[in-house]
């Protein structure tokens, strides 16, 4: 299995759970390894159900939201699901303001995310 | 009206490559902290600080090494304005997709310019579309939600 830089992955039943090692998700070369990273989860390692936790990311960039939409493009694609939890305030402001609150599927907790895959 | 008495400014000339912004961004986020601004506002000035210098950088003067971006920030009792000007062509930012529509939610860019709008004050460009004046007023309820364009040109 490879070994992430920007993220770390967890085996939940048949979810793979990932967590941000950034706490702000800002610089560019970090949000391109991210990128790819995620695709990397879903076009190497085949993984198909995949749920996002953000608990630990203080901020973030529009161009880290892009690197989420393209993952989420990439996960219907291949038939896969791709949910997203504990997202602070400030930051859900974010996917409210650009509706992208519409365009992901987003829990308040890991746990009730988990139950509806 | 009468300018804002500022009690703090810096000015800042970066090279146009990515995370050159990084220090004049903190400077600023530092200053506010001292001057006990609310998380709130500081996430939002954040923000538009580092969508507007990327903006700059990328698409303003397209990574270009001898062209530069100022960052200019002044600070008052209840008010920080931004300026950031870059050396590129400009752009009409009122004729960017607006990226809510069901058509272009799925792009992968093209918010950076309504976060700006949506977390700051008040949000101007000049006529060649290459300088953006940013205003944030300290403990202003949350960010707006853009139903239309603006008309905010000078």
């Amino acid at each position: 299995m490879a070994e992430y830089q920007r993220i770390v992955v967890n085996e939940v039943g048949d979810v793979s759970v990932v967590r941000f090692r950034d706490q702000k998700i800002i610089d560019n070369l970090n949000i391109q390894e991210m990128g790819r990273e995620l695709t990397s989860l879903v076009e190497v390692d085949k993984r198909r159900k995949l749920l996002l936790n953000f608990s630990a990311v203080e901020f973030l960039s529009s161009a880290a939201l892009g690197k989420l939409i393209t993952l989420d493009k990439k996960v219907k694609a291949a038939g896969g699901d791709l949910k997203l939890c504990r997202i602070q305030p400030e930051i859900y402001e974010v996917f409210a303001i650009t509706k992208l609150n519409r365009l992901f599927e987003i829990k308040e907790d890991e746990s009730d995310a988990l139950a509806s895959f | 009206m009468s300018e804002p008495l500022w009690i703090w400014q810096a000015e800042h000339t970066i090279p146009s490559q990515p995370g050159a912004g990084c220090d004049a961004i903190h400077e600023v986020l530092e200053e506010l902290g001292k001057s006990k601004w609310g998380e709130s506002d500081i996430f939002s000035i954040q923000l538009a600080m580092e969508e507007a210098v990327v903006n700059a950088v990328k698409h303003g003067n397209r990574l270009d090494h001898r062209k530069m971006v100022r960052i200019s920030s002044r600070l008052s009792k209840d008010l920080i304005r931004i300026e950031i000007s870059d050396e590129g062509a400009g752009f009409d930012p009122d004729s960017l997709p607006d990226p809510t529509e069901k058509c272009h939610r799925d792009a992968p860019g093209g918010r950076g310019v309504m976060l700006i709008r949506s977390f700051m004050s008040n949000v101007a460009y000049n006529a060649a579309g290459n300088q953006v004046v940013m205003e944030k007023r300290r403990g202003e309820s949350g960010p707006k939600q853009q139903c239309s364009a603006e008309t905010d040109k000078k």
